[in-house]
């Protein structure tokens, strides 16, 4: 059972990544690959039972920790670069 | 002063967590040390002139809520997969708008940008003072918020916590 | 949810524990197939959503009633905190970087007030 779900998670992940390769945007691909790390947390977990060592829980929470702060630091970086090269910016938004 | 309790609880239940040792008095010490550090930080980081909308009856009424958002989450969560797997007869129609929003403080207003976040099919994209635009992926779904259920639910949230739509005040937040 | 096993046999218990997995593994795929086949980044936001929300829930919570009460189940509901506390944060910092980039909403009609006509681009 854990194991059928853990090639369904890889199977969600693989999409994931091609939707990173395909873009066609940044932010296409940040969104891809901050789905592919929230999976990967579910596949951390899913794992640890599937080899019956619950410990790998930990890793997961350290996980998803990391993988939120590094979204958003990349995110940062996109966003300053951006304003940065138009700096004209319309009032709109 | 709340505010300060409750990072430490949270902090400290998330050492107590990790370690899972309970009994080790030096693992403890440095467990409650670094989390009264991190809770004083925390606390200084907070704007004293600014409410932040931290009160104990909100943090009761707040598993009323919770209760509420989840099913409200999985009936937006049916309704995105229905229409992921059946686009002819349930057909996406993406609808970006402004919406107003009713809260005072900004912890409340925080909570239902994030509530409209954390259902799928509606995203809100920027959050002032008196509004927030939303991306919605179907018409029903804007329609949905716009009825102002959520933005209720939410508002509940703060009663008592002062008086409900006084003027806006302190910095809109993102 | 923890209070239950004493009461149900083994059996029911694996089986609520199965379909939980399955329908959190249904949601995770429905959402990247999403993923894949909506139009644009902002429609797609919309479906990287169902898979950090639902699907993430069932599959932690099918875990947890195989953990039973244990600090193995305290941490998984710790992940589900994490994970439900920052997708919202992190989709709506996407969504703004998507503004700020100008990714442009393909066909999205834009409405100002409550109701507002059809003016669909695209």
């Amino acid at each position: 059972m854990f194991a059928a779900a853990a090639i369904c998670i890889l199977v969600v992940m693989a999409l994931a990544l091609a939707r990173a390769f395909l873009g066609p945007t940044v932010c296409d691909r940040i969104l891809a690959v901050n789905m592919f790390g929230t999976k990967t947390v579910l596949l951390i977990a899913v794992y640890g039972f599937l080899t019956g060592r619950p410990d790998f829980l930990d890793i997961a929470i350290t996980y998803a920790l990391i993988n939120f702060i590094g979204v958003i630091a990349v995110l940062k970086f996109v966003e300053g670069i951006a304003d940065s090269e138009q700096q004209p910016r319309p009032d709109e938004f | 002063m709340l505010y300060f309790s409750l990072l430490f609880a949270v902090l400290f239940g998330f050492w107590l967590l990790l370690s899972g040792f309970w009994d080790n008095g030096l693992l403890l010490g440095l467990g409650l040390a670094s989390s009264l550090f991190v809770a004083w930080i925390g606390t200084r980081l907070q704007s004293p002139e600014q409410e932040n909308g931290y009160s104990l009856g909100m943090l009761l009424r707040l598993p009323r809520y919770l209760v509420w958002l989840v099913v409200a989450i999985v009936k937006s969560n049916i309704d995105v997969v229905r229409r992921v797997w059946d686009p002819l007869n349930q057909p996406i129609t993406p609808v970006m708008g402004r919406l107003p929003v009713s809260q005072r403080t900004s912890l409340c207003k925080t909570i239902y940008a994030n509530s409209i976040t954390l259902t799928p099919g509606t995203v809100a994209i920027e959050v002032s003072d008196t509004d927030v635009q939303v991306h919605a992926l179907t018409r029903d779904a804007f329609a949905d918020l716009a009825g102002g259920e959520m933005d209720r639910e939410v508002s509940r949230l703060e009663v008592g916590a002062g008086h409900r739509r006084s003027s806006p005040n302190g910095k809109g937040q993102a | 949810m923890d209070l239950l096993p004493p009461l149900f046999p083994d059996l029911l218990l694996d089986l609520l524990s199965m379909a939980l997995l399955i329908g959190g593994v249904f949601l995770s795929i429905s959402g990247a197939v999403g993923v894949i086949r909506f139009p644009d980044f902002y429609t797609r936001l919309h479906a990287a959503g169902v898979t950090d929300t639902l699907s993430a829930g069932m599959i932690l919570a099918g875990l947890m009633l195989q953990a039973g009460f244990t600090l193995v189940t305290v941490k998984l509901l710790f992940i589900l905190i994490f994970l439900w506390y920052t997708s919202p944060v992190a989709s709506h910092a996407l969504a703004r970087a998507a503004m700020h980039t100008r990714v442009e909403p393909a066909e999205a009609e834009v409405i100002d007030a409550d109701q507002g006509d059809e003016s669909s681009a695209n």
